[in-house]
């Protein structure tokens, strides 16, 4: 099981080394998105730095949504998933695995991108530990709750309008316990109980959204 | 007590008995609206806070409260769908959606009306109002997944997965917007004492409640006959009533 779970994800990342885009043009939207605030709004510093965690989270979200759609479509058109279904090994495992590679190559990215953001948006310094902290935790539970989303729209051909729709509702405590870390570490308040219900919400997502997408996989795979 | 619930759940024993039940819930339906709109509109006594504009909350109560009575209801369903692959449980399922959906827009579009004289604003982001937004998302997320599937039975098993994610979600999502909402919101908008409700005007809104429940079934059972019909058309009860054309 930890072989076949192990081996899934090398392949996995093997494949997104050699197709730069599939990960490089989340992380570019992520940028785009978040600088197109300041030109929006006005270069006023103080109204920059105050809607800057909200900015950031939700710049963040959609590009986890950007990347997802593309979670399990290549291997469904081209009969991988058939292969992992057919597998003896459990799918939720398997599912992980894909889950886990989608965070490596579109949440990680954008945590490690998002102190430069921080700094284009003029975030106080002392928040830049609560805002890595808490994207580490939310793009987590977000690749998991997208998972599921993902799986239940993958057969379809216009899947990725359809995919926006059922994640997002679902997204939202994330999105609310993320960005008030950020701000309450920014304004110099106590962030552990945002941070401690988003590691509960990570850990019931791990939970949960691996069995669920692997069932919704099931069902995709046979229409 | 299994075989009289096995044989409720097939289609022609269900059919037969929303024939009976429908014009008797729908009797008593009208009898409780009647009497609660009339007991709520011109019997209950005026809010010496809020005036007239308080009564609308005969309509907006009882509503918000189908919108996740019928939330639950579908992801009931759901469940006996996957769990047990009834087939009426996913018929049910499928006409409450809309149902549901209409509700959580009353709900919403009733509670806006009451903020204008209340706050001043057509819209406050108020943590039930919030919440009652977020559902309303998640019941046209999932008509959209139910509808753009092709095939009739995984658009089905689908659609109950999804109903099951939402159901752990939503009280995830309630909990979370009201402690946003705590957290952002000016202390300046006091929220009205909720449990400090006089009997007069207590006792109408229960009335409402009961009626609107009653006004959900009456509409299921109307339309879960109807999708029966459809489903059912080639099989011989169904052949049957359209030949001696009683349906």
């Amino acid at each position: 099981m930890g072989a076949a779970f192990l081996t899934l994800l090398k392949r996995d990342l093997t494949l997104a080394m050699r197709r730069r885009s599939d990960w490089l043009n989340p992380l570019v939207f992520f940028v785009i998105v978040v600088s197109l605030f300041p030109l929006g709004i006005g270069p006023d510093g103080s109204l920059l730095s105050e809607i800057a965690p909200g900015v950031i989270w939700v710049a963040a979200l959609l590009a986890t949504l950007l990347a997802l759609d593309g979670l399990f479509r290549d291997d469904f058109d081209d009969g991988s998933i058939e292969q992992l279904l057919l597998s003896p090994q459990p799918l939720p495992v398997l599912v992980l695995a894909k889950i886990l590679t989608h965070w490596l190559i579109s949440g990680l990215p954008l945590v490690l991108l998002s102190p430069l953001l921080a700094l284009l948006l003029q975030l106080k310094l002392q928040a830049l530990p609560t805002l890595l902290g808490s994207l580490v935790l939310g793009t987590l539970s977000l690749s998991l709750i997208g998972a599921i989303g993902a799986a239940l729209t993958v057969g379809l051909r216009r899947g990725g309008v359809l995919l926006p729709l059922l994640v997002l509702p679902l997204f939202i405590p994330v999105l609310i316990f993320g960005s008030s870390s950020v701000a309450a570490a920014a304004t110099g308040f106590p962030v552990s109980a945002q941070l401690s219900l988003l590691g509960g919400l990570f850990f019931l997502a791990l939970a949960l959204a691996p069995w669920a997408a692997a069932a919704a996989l099931r069902i995709s795979a046979e229409s | 007590m299994f075989r009289w619930f096995h044989k409720l759940a097939s289609t022609k024993n269900f059919y037969r008995l929303a024939e009976i039940m429908t014009p008797l819930l729908a009797v008593a339906c009208a009898l409780l609206i009647g009497v609660g709109l009339y007991q709520g509109l011109f019997v209950a006594p005026t809010d010496y806070e809020q005036g007239e504009s308080y009564r609308i909350i005969y309509v907006h109560v009882p509503s918000a409260w189908m919108s996740m009575f019928i939330y639950m209801v579908m992801a009931f369903c759901s469940l006996l769908f996957l769990v047990w692959k009834m087939k009426l449980a996913d018929i049910v399922a499928e006409v409450s959606a809309p149902l549901g959906a209409s509700f959580t827009f009353l709900a919403l579009v009733t509670g806006s009306l009451w903020g204008k004289p209340m706050w001043g604003t057509w819209w406050e982001w108020d943590a039930r109002l919030t919440s009652e937004l977020i559902l309303l998302f998640i019941y046209i997320g999932y008509m959209a997944l139910r509808s753009s599937i092709e095939n009739k039975s995984s658009a089905a098993r689908a659609a109950a997965i999804l109903a099951l994610v939402g159901v752990v979600n939503i009280p995830i999502i309630h909990y979370s917007v009201e402690w946003w909402n705590t957290l952002h919101q000016p202390a300046s908008i006091t929220k009205l004492g909720k449990p400090s409700i006089h009997i007069s005007m207590l006792i109408p809104l229960l009335l409402m409640a009961l009626g609107f429940t009653l006004f959900y079934f009456v509409t299921m059972l109307l339309k879960t006959r109807n999708v029966i019909l459809e489903r059912e058309v080639n099989s011989a009860w169904v052949r049957e009533r359209i030949k001696e054309d009683r349906l």
